[in-house]
């Protein structure tokens, strides 16, 4: 078992960035409320991974070098994504393989982790549940289960809320068939996909979906609201923070509580 | 440009029908798999054992070929190297004709469908009967194989019991699938005696014994290998294995990950053809082996572990993609996964490459893969030969064929934009500022989304305006 470090860098992700960011706002303030400084380098992007996945290597390769740079402290780089942390876990080694930084590639990779797996594994924070009683079904992504073997963090700190109870969808496992680029170069087999995936959902019940994956939030939610009738979704972090801290889901009021996240150095001077 | 693979998705998916037939004999075909693994650690440790026997074999595959040949030989068993399907084609042929046969009668082999047997011995006026139910079935049709394992999947008892009455007026109709399988079982029995030669595929062919192993369930293999006089067996190079210790292992996989099978029906260990005094079986037996694109696989370390498969099919029941598009769609004979990573190879970046493409890396494929082929590496590696530039250093047919000036530009701006930090929060700064003026149709993305929206103010910026300290 890791000890629980003082410090940790936190990556947002593009998606959690320009999409989600109370995703990770809440992600760095659950972090935070167990004594842990959070240092967000101000000049991350993105990791890597769309060129990577569509075959750009040298893009890949040299988006993924600018990030690596930002993390030069030997301490854990938590990421609100399966995908992302699977990218920089996974794939960063393949990436810079042979390469002359191929050793800081590495020292990133293996301190590496995906969100809940942080708050389970290494944080082992306990949650108290203060909110009314809510059903909620779990989507994990492909990343989080099989690249990152992670799926089950989420299912712990949902177990971990006394007044929220799991629903089962069939097809739990499947692709929700964003998959990237997949859901812009095969629009069809995605849609065929996606719908899939929410007509089982739907039929669930929930009041909430939760992922731990904006990708597949932004596929499965965008989808039901264009079908009408959509269940709320959110990322786990926001949702946690939401339940154990009663905050409102308003973001303004919640960006206004004190949040002293400390940015780190950028490679390009800071703003 | 719309191609052919996309179009035809698009026609497939349009079928309901279809794609209910998919849907739930995949749902089976899972359930039945996770059923026979109730031990994971079990299934894991079989999973490590298999993929280090073919691994093993392909290490020496060279050298394991030669002993097969020689053991094959000296057990009166005659092998034919066949470097295209054309050549291999003309080795069948040269056999039907020294034997003045006007017909065949085949078992079940993926490798025939990859040489265009039936289509070319049909030709030259040669009668192709297929005698898998299967394969029966679609045969009747006109089409082929949509699944390696279960080629007629496609197809609900109802399709084919309209298809059997079309065909054959004077049964009466049915939709009882073993009064179906009767039928078919009657029509070709009678056959099977009045053929001279019989084909069938091969699951495992064993160097140090010089065995050819057959897996099937209907006893249609049996009869191709023994009722007739000669019998030709037709397979990929990489199928060899190095002892007879290494099939159990590799059996018990087999049938599991394929149909959730304990063990399969019919196991046939064919080590000769029939021996003065004996009653039966052919009196000859060929084996014409097949390389099609497999040595250039075989050269490049990467791309080596496609060779591991052991064609059962999990890789497809599993997938995402497969269960709804349906195995037609793929336009070639492998679909699925392990077609979308073997017929790009095979047949050239350029003609299958966007195979590779028709993957959402979920990884369901690697993760039931008996003997652990990283199918999304593969993919992931081809889709890079498709749009490289430094061809020179990749054996892979078609290699930068797939790369466009306007992708590659896009990606190259990209990079940029994402190296330059100011830049690219100057960017995403502005696209959250004037966020109402984005488009609202984003092509394919809203026909069945919403167009993702952006928030108020990024990350960065919220962050930011905490007014927190700089490191
Ligand atoms: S790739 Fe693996 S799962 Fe797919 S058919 Fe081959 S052995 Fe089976």
């Amino acid at each position: 078992m890791p000890p629980i470090p003082d410090t940790i860098y936190f990556f947002g992700t593009c998606l959690v960035d320009l999409m989600y960011p109370q995703a990770g706002v809440s992600a760095m303030q659950l972090i935070q409320r167990a004594g842990v400084k959070v240092i967000f380098p101000p000049a991350q992007t993105c990791c890597g991974q769309p060129a990577w996945n569509s075959g750009y290597r040298d893009e890949a390769r040299s988006v993924a070098r600018a990030q690596i740079a930002l993390f030069p402290k030997p301490i854990p780089i938590v990421i609100p994504s399966g995908s992302c942390a699977g990218m920089m876990k996974v794939h960063y080694p393949e990436l810079f393989a042979g390469q002359a930084d191929e050793a800081q590639a590495l020292d990133v990779a293996n301190r590496v982790y995906e969100l809940t797996e942080f708050l389970v594994d290494v944080l082992h924070i306990e949650l108290q549940d203060l909110g009314e009683p809510v059903t909620v079904a779990v989507h994990t992504s492909c990343s989080a289960r099989r690249e990152m073997g992670v799926a089950d963090k989420i299912e712990s700190l949902l177990g971990q809320l006394s007044n929220v109870q799991r629903v089962e969808h069939a097809r739990k496992p499947e692709c929700c068939g964003f998959g990237g680029t997949f859901a812009v170069k095969e629009p069809e087999i995605s849609a065929a996909m996606v719908l899939d995936k929410v007509t089982h959902i739907r039929h669930a019940q929930p009041d909430r979906l939760i992922s731990q994956e904006c990708g597949c939030l932004l596929n499965i939610g965008g989808t039901m609201e264009k079908q009408g009738d959509a269940i709320p979704h959110q990322h786990i972090a926001e949702f946690l923070w939401e339940r154990t801290s009663m905050a409102s889901t308003s973001l303004s009021q919640r960006t206004d509580r004190s949040l002293s996240v400390v940015e780190g150095n950028t490679t390009e001077g800071t703003p | 440009m719309t191609s052919t693979f996309r179009t035809t998705v698009r026609a497939n998916l349009a079928k309901p029908e279809v794609r209910a037939n998919f849907y739930r004999a995949m749902d089976g075909l899972m359930t039945r798999r996770l059923d026979q693994f109730p031990d994971k650690a079990e299934l894991e440790r079989l999973r490590t054992q298999s993929m280090a026997i073919r691994a093993n074999a392909l290490s020496k595959l060279p050298e394991l070929l030669e002993t097969l040949e020689a053991n094959l030989t000296r057990n009166g068993i005659q092998v034919h190297w066949a470097e295209t399907p054309e050549q291999g084609n003309q080795i069948v042929q040269a056999i039907l004709e020294r034997h003045n046969a006007k017909s065949i009668i085949k078992g079940k082999s993926m490798v025939s469908e990859e040489m265009g047997m039936n289509h070319f011995l049909e030709a030259l006026g040669i009668e192709c009967l297929e005698s898998d139910l299967g394969e029966f079935i679609i045969q009747l049709d006109g089409e082929t194989p949509s699944h390696i394992i279960m080629p007629a999947i496609h197809k609900n008892r109802v399709q084919i019991a309209k298809l059997f009455h079309e065909k054959f007026p004077d049964i009466p109709y049915t939709e009882d699938v073993d009064e179906l399988t009767q039928m078919a079982r009657r029509i070709l029995r009678d056959k099977f005696y009045a053929t001279t030669v019989g084909l069938s595929g091969v699951n495992f062919m064993v160097a140090e014994t010089g065995t050819l192993c057959l897996v099937e369930n209907e006893g249609n293999g049996r009869m191709s290998t023994t009722a007739p006089s000669v019998h030709i067996a037709v397979t990929g190079i990489e199928k060899v294995v190095e002892s007879l210790s290494d099939v159990p292992p590799l059996l018990s996989i087999l049938t599991r990950s394929a149909t959730g099978q304990p063990i399969t029906t019919y196991f046939n260990m064919i080590s000769s053809p029939r021996k003065p005094g004996e009653k039966d079986g052919p009196e000859e037996v060929h084996l014409v082996l097949l390389d099609n694109g497999r040595s250039n696989i075989y050269s490049d370390p990467e791309l080596l572990a496609t060779l591991r498969c052991i064609r059962c099919g999990a890789c497809i029941n599993h997938c995402p993609v497969y269960v709804r598009i349906g195995g037609h769609s793929y336009g070639t004979v492998y679909p699925g996964p392990i077609g979308s990573i073997l017929e790009p190879q095979k047949a050239g970046l350029d003609v299958h490459g966007e195979l590779a493409q028709a993957s959402t890396l979920c990884g369901a494929c690697s993760e039931v893969c008996p003997v652990r082929i990283p199918i999304p590496s593969i993919l992931n590696r081809l889709r890079y030969d498709g749009v490289r530039r430094d061809t020179a250093n990749t054996n892979t047919v078609g290699s930068g064929k797939r790369r466009t000036l306007s992708e590659a530009a896009t990606w190259k701006t990209w990079a940029w934009a994402a190296t330059h930090p100011t830049i690219y929060h100057a960017g995403s700064t502005l696209a959250t500022h004037f966020k109402g003026m984005l488009p609202t149709n984003l092509g394919a993305w809203t026909t069945v989304r919403s167009a993702p929206k952006l928030a108020e103010s990024t990350l960065h910026q919220q962050v930011k305006n905490l007014g927190v300290d700089h490191e």
